[in-house]
């Protein structure tokens, strides 16, 4: 399978599940996500996989936790109104240590909001995807290739941390196509000591469960899960710079929009302002450190967002007022074009913001 | 000289083979030269990437647009407007760009009365790159799935093979003998052999058609939006 090919994004993410050693998929169709569910129901009968569409979102991540308690890679994908469905199950899964993946090709919101897309739900990813607390890991590609790249790594790490985990996508990488090189494929494992698939008298009963009746039990679950959460931030922080070094301004922009604040970079650079862009990788945890690193030189940041403003908090948070932070969004389906972010440079750059 | 043959084209294909891009070269291209010339975005499958995205430039060489009535809108409603039949029917040339796949063809079929009565030419997209129709014996399958849900056949094979924007002459040569496999398989001759502007094959297929890239993300489209700032 190392032939480049050219892929969907939404097709990728599946193929590159099947390749990571999924064989277990539970969904119902939303746009702009829907051919990962129809590339799924096309390739999972021909490998002796399961697909199969619930009649709700409810239903299907409640599917996954069952499959993902068993132990197999088990993945669901949707787009936003599916994720708020799924927070209750989400927050099961979290509480029971269940690793799977969960797929979000953002649209615009809130609401039914519509089929365009959007950044929107950077909160609802990396701060409450259901009630309780907890944390998933998030990782948010720019490219069909870095898709298929990080889907791998989202499934180890799950299984690692024993924890769930998300691709945060949105619709423009779900719906455009692009070059691949598809990964060697990994068989299936699900040899997890702590599974529940039936102990055949051999070994102690394993338990999944989210339900804790002592208090002081759960109290001591959730400082034991915020010990291994402090452990991720230290080790998995994700980033990608692009010319910060010597950068006056560093745009900070994720997924879809770290492409338009590239070329806006690009464009600044040809008029002699020191653009740069640090590309978030991983949203849960923050890279905060590459932030940090670039605070000192820095005269200012844009945060640039399909959104209202989000990430930009994360933004601020690191930087604590040192230097100024800015924000430049476009929502509801309408996305930047690297113009527009273009003029907020010169903007910053002359003293006008 | 055109390479359109007939007075109604109807572009056809899987999922991601290029059928947009193609259609929008071909119906630009009749423009110039010209003529009077509608083209029909049929896609209700796919929510972007689609002809109407480009209405505007279109309309201003003179091309009449007629997409989904929902096409652009956050909605995912598929419905077609009623005009479509006439303009299939009425004098000019026509170029229907249909959906992905049996699925996107579907829609085709509820025309293939007018379809089949202009005796149009019906092109078979194919690109070597494209996952799931790697091989001539995938791409012929989908093919036949096309023309049951679109109740009309192919008529020739448009070798539109290409890695976005990573296509070199290499890319368009290494994908001749795929064409002339499926061209084998099916009966059907090929059209023509595309390349895009900008790649050079130093004239070694005799019959292609020159390509603008015209389908792009918003960042490349708007890179060159953004130089002509500075």
């Amino acid at each position: 399978m190392s032939e480049k090919v050219l892929m969907k994004g939404n097709e990728a993410i599946a193929e590159a599940a099947i390749a990571a050693g999924c064989r277990h998929f539970f969904g119902y169709p939303i746009t702009p996500q829907t051919e990962v569910a129809a590339y799924m129901s096309k390739r999972m009968p021909k490998i002796g996989g399961v697909y199969l569409q619930a009649e709700s979102e409810v239903a299907s991540i409640n599917m996954v936790l069952g499959a993902g308690a068993a132990g197999v890679r088990v993945m669901t994908s949707t787009s936003s109104p599916g994720i708020s469905l799924m927070s209750e199950g989400i927050s099961y899964i979290a509480g029971s240590d269940v690793p799977c993946l969960i797929v979000n090709v953002e649209r615009g919101g809130p609401g039914l909001g519509g089929i365009q897309p959007s950044q929107s739900d950077y909160f609802q990813a990396t701060r409450a995807t259901g009630h309780g607390d907890f944390h998933m890991l998030v990782f948010a590609p720019s490219t069909v290739q870095e898709t298929v790249d990080l889907i791998s790594d989202a499934f180890d790490l799950g299984d690692k941390y024993r924890m769930p985990t998300m691709i945060l996508s949105d619709g423009l990488l779900g719906q455009m196509m692009e070059p691949v090189v598809l990964p060697e494929p990994k068989e299936p494992t699900d040899d997890k000591e702590w599974s529940v698939r039936g102990h055949q008298g051999k070994r102690p009963h394993n338990v999944v469960n989210s339900l804790y009746i002592d208090p002081a039990v759960l109290e001591k679950l959730n400082f034991e899960r915020f010990e291994k959460y402090e452990k991720i931030k230290e080790t998995e922080q994700r980033a990608q710079e692009y010319l910060v070094d010597d950068a006056d301004i560093i745009l900070v922009a994720f997924g879809a929009s770290s492409r338009i604040a590239h070329s806006a970079v690009d464009a600044a650079r040809k008029q002699g302002i020191k653009a740069g862009l640090i590309r978030p990788i991983t949203l849960w945890p923050f890279p905060e450190k590459a932030i940090e690193k670039h605070v000192g030189h820095a005269k200012a940041f844009l945060s640039v967002e399909m959104n209202m403003g989000q990430m930009v908090e994360d933004v601020r948070m690191i930087v604590a007022r040192r230097k100024p932070v800015h924000f430049y969004g476009r929502t509801g389906g309408v996305v930047p074009t690297p113009k527009e972010v273009l003029q907020q440079i010169v903007k910053i750059d002359g003293g006008e913001l | 000289m055109s390479v359109l043959r007939k007075r109604v084209t109807v572009v056809c294909g899987h999922y991601g083979t290029g059928k947009t891009n193609l259609s929008l070269n071909l119906a630009l291209d009749a423009a110039e030269a010209g003529e009077r010339v509608t083209l029909i975005d049929m896609d209700i499958v796919n929510p972007y990437f689609r002809s109407s995205d480009h209405a505007g430039e279109l309309e201003a060489k003179g091309i009449r647009v007629i997409g989904p009535n929902f096409a652009n809108s956050n909605l995912d409603t598929p419905s077609l407007p009623p005009m479509i039949g006439d303009a299939i029917a009425e004098d000019g040339r026509v170029i229907i760009d249909v959906g992905g796949d049996d699925a996107g063809a579907t829609a085709l079929g509820v025309y293939a009365k007018q379809v089949s009565g202009s005796a149009p030419e019906v092109i078979y997209v194919v690109n070597k790159y494209r996952s799931q129709t790697t091989t001539p014996e995938e791409s012929v399958e989908i093919l036949r799935e096309i023309e049951s849900a679109a109740r009309i056949r192919a008529t020739c094979i448009a070798n539109n093979s290409h890695l976005k924007q990573q296509t070199t002459a290499d890319t368009v040569l290494n994908s001749v003998p795929f064409a002339e496999r499926v061209s084998e398989l099916t009966g059907l001759p090929i059209i023509f052999h595309t390349v895009p502007v900008g790649v050079d094959i130093l004239n070694r297929i005799p019959d292609y058609y020159r390509v603008r890239v015209l389908v792009k993300a918003p960042w490349e489209e708007a890179e060159s939006d953004a130089e002509g700032h500075c």
